[in-house]
């Protein structure tokens, strides 16, 4: 417990503009939404127009959808397009990069520089490669322009513990390494309800706080003071085949307990919510990824990690969802905004009773004009359809569009000069200057 | 203030959907400055004529308040707030209009009718109306059809607008129109209808002479069938 103890209850995940910076306080139940987590699937959408074959006249656009490998270049995609989300608050890489020029000895420069050459949001990330961790951080304080401790612009995400209670050898050594030099990580667990945990609730609570803990606790040991997050990812073991399932009721319940742990202990929570089961883009998606959003939400974590974009489980990204996913998003951040009552706001609702029944009309709208103008009113769904169609899926479609076509603020030529001089494995096609020449 | 300058002011405060001095508005520190009311009566005391008022005052408001719902930088909320400061300034222009010789667009009776009082809509109605610049007498909820016949009789309107939620009330509406019929005055008023239970087919089948989807359609019914 002194190790736990010794952990800060306070952690700062900055980020390249510095008004991205996050604040995670152990004690605040202050909440952070991410995307995640190395899907290897994209998912690209196209639409066609399907005609009616009993009335011609009718024409419908529907999706077509077509998986197929994550790439660099993809990576560098869902930053850009994870920089215009108006609810994301941090970047972990949404996909794996599977090019054939990427290697374990390059992967991880290459995911962290095409991240953070994209975003001016935090950027979080696994290390495949212990070999690459200081690479890594040197490109970080490059771009940071400073000691990476002081202005962890980027943190890691370390899985030391395989379920059920077994330390591996190859991540708790990244996660002792990372710990020594004092750099934000996630002490990540995920154990599945029904295969490497119990299925039950406090089984499952029971042993992912035991790995979790040991991890911290090791953090400690190793650096007094290092920033660490309590990273909580129970799932349950579908019972046809034994993959995850993120839609489930009790993925939901191990999820929100683990909240409650976190903040026994005073820790900032890295939690899990915002995944669906279905390899598509949808209604089906939308409902398993709002259910845990909103009940995972509620509990209070601080680092909401898989909110955007994730299908099949984690396996596949899809850019279109997660695009929905933000405006769903927009609507639980609506729904937890600290309440604005006061005698002042108390006086101005008396006195508009009092016009209102004076009124011939009985009508509060015109009261509405100050908060509606204010954007202090939720707006109707964006990818609302008229008539007698369903068109969400091609408005988000248009929505993505219009955010992939809004510049990203790049690194700058010096600063990607140095990072090119001074970094070995980065592959020349991510160097936008070069490109330019 | 010349007459120019309260004709300007009192299109930014229909646009700004104020009605009267202390009304907010949109922005802050308006409260204490002239509404739609003041600046109708100093426009009336410095002579400018109602028609000068309507036109350049009251609906050059309203069109860019219509520019602006368009664009979506306007919404109901603020239309209502423009078409309430229009109808308090008309309802201060009324006698001046007779003596000025301007005759009103049109004199529209509304009514809930009998067994319902939901009259949400019909008041969403009833402003808009007023905001066009229509007469509008609003009977209120609840109200039996021999008393919109007696109306009729009295005010001679150019429409009777009915509202319903109810589809158990709904059938007053047809009832209405039928007690008009009985008593001769069936031809002298348009009928519209509108409400939740209520649709462009059950307007037919009663006789209706049209159907508002909402306020703003009800409006446009109106304008159309003016003309």
């Amino acid at each position: 417990m002194t190790a736990i103890e010794a952990a800060p209850k306070l952690v700062k995940l900055a980020a390249r503009n510095d008004e991205n910076s996050l604040i995670l306080d152990g004690h605040e139940p202050r909440l952070h939404f991410a995307s995640g987590s190395e899907a290897n699937i994209w998912l690209d959408v196209d639409f066609s127009t399907y005609v009616n074959k009993s009335h011609p006249e009718i024409e419908v656009e529907l999706p077509t959808f077509h998986p197929r490998r994550g790439m660099l270049n993809d990576l560098c995609q869902a930053a850009h397009l994870c920089e215009h989300l108006d609810n994301l608050d941090g970047f972990i890489r949404p996909v794996n990069i599977q090019d054939e020029d990427v290697t374990e000895k390059n992967k991880d420069v290459n995911k962290f520089f095409a991240s953070l050459n994209n975003t001016t949001k935090h950027v979080m990330s696994g290390l495949t490669d212990l070999s690459q961790l200081d690479s890594v951080i040197r490109m970080a304080e490059i771009v940071a322009g400073g000691r990476l401790e002081d202005n962890p612009i980027i943190s890691f995400i370390t899985c030391a513990v395989k379920s059920p209670l077994q330390l591996v050898d190859d991540t708790t050594q990244k996660l002792i390494e990372i710990a020594r030099r004092g750099i934000p990580l996630v002490m990540s667990s995920s154990p599945q309800g029904g295969s490497t945990a119990p299925i039950t609730e406090d089984g499952m609570v029971a042993q992912i706080n035991a790995e979790i803990l040991c991890g911290v606790a090791l953090t400690q040991l190793v650096r007094k003071g290092t920033p660490v997050l309590y990273g909580s990812v129970p799932t349950r073991a579908r019972m046809d085949d034994l993959n995850e399932s993120y839609g489930a009721a009790e993925f939901n319940q191990y999820n929100v307990d683990c909240v409650q742990m976190a903040r026994f202990y005073g820790l900032p929570c890295y939690s899990t919510a915002g995944v669906a089961d279905t390899k598509v883009p949808g209604i089906q998606a939308s409902v398993e990824k709002m259910f845990s959003h909103i009940l995972v939400s509620l509990s209070g974590p601080h680092y909401l990690h898989y909110a955007f974009g994730l299908l099949e489980r984690t396996n596949t990204f899809c850019p279109i969802q997660a695009v929905l996913d933000d405006a769903h998003i927009q609507m639980v951040k609506s729904f937890l905004r600290e309440p604005n009552i006061g005698p002042r706001e108390v006086s101005s609702s008396l006195e508009q009773v009092k016009q209102v029944m004076n009124s011939t009309h009985k009508l509060y709208v015109r009261y509405v004009r100050p908060k509606l103008h204010a954007g202090e009113i939720t707006p109707p769904y964006p990818f609302e359809s008229r008539d007698m169609s369903d068109e969400v899926l091609l408005k988000a479609s248009r929505r993505m569009e219009e955010l992939l076509s809004l510049p990203v603020e790049h690194l700058s030529k010096d600063t990607t000069k140095r990072i090119y001089n001074d970094i070995p494995g980065l592959l020349r096609r991510l160097n936008i200057h070069d490109q330019e020449k | 203030m010349t007459n120019e300058e309260i004709i300007q002011l009192l299109k930014e405060n229909i646009i700004q959907g104020r009605r009267d001095e202390n009304d907010e508005g949109l922005e802050e520190g308006m409260v204490g400055q002239p509404g739609a009311k003041e600046l109708t009566e100093a426009a009336i005391e410095a002579g400018i004529s109602p028609d000068t008022i309507i036109l350049e005052g009251l609906t050059a408001g309203m069109n860019v308040v219509g520019e602006k719902y368009e664009a979506k930088e306007y919404f109901i909320p603020d239309m209502l707030a423009s078409a309430e400061a229009t109808g308090i300034a008309m309802e201060i222009l009324e006698p001046h209009l007779a003596k000025a010789g301007v005759s009103s667009k049109g004199k529209v009776v509304v009514a809930t009718v009998k067994g319902d009082l939901h009259d949400i809509g019909k008041n969403i109605v009833s402003l808009l109306l007023k905001g066009a610049g229509y007469e509008v007498l609003d009977l209120g909820n609840d109200i039996p059809p021999e008393r919109i016949v007696d109306v009729v009789r009295e005010e001679n309107p150019d429409f009777v607008g009915l509202s319903a939620l109810l589809t158990t009330t709904m059938k007053m509406m047809g009832e209405t129109i039928n007690r008009l019929r009985e008593a001769g005055l069936r031809d002298k008023v348009k009928v519209l209808v509108g409400g939740a239970a209520v649709s462009q087919d059950f307007a037919d089948e009663i006789g209706a002479d049209g159907y508002g989807t909402d306020g703003f359609h009800a409006v446009r019914l109106v304008e159309e069938l003016r003309e």
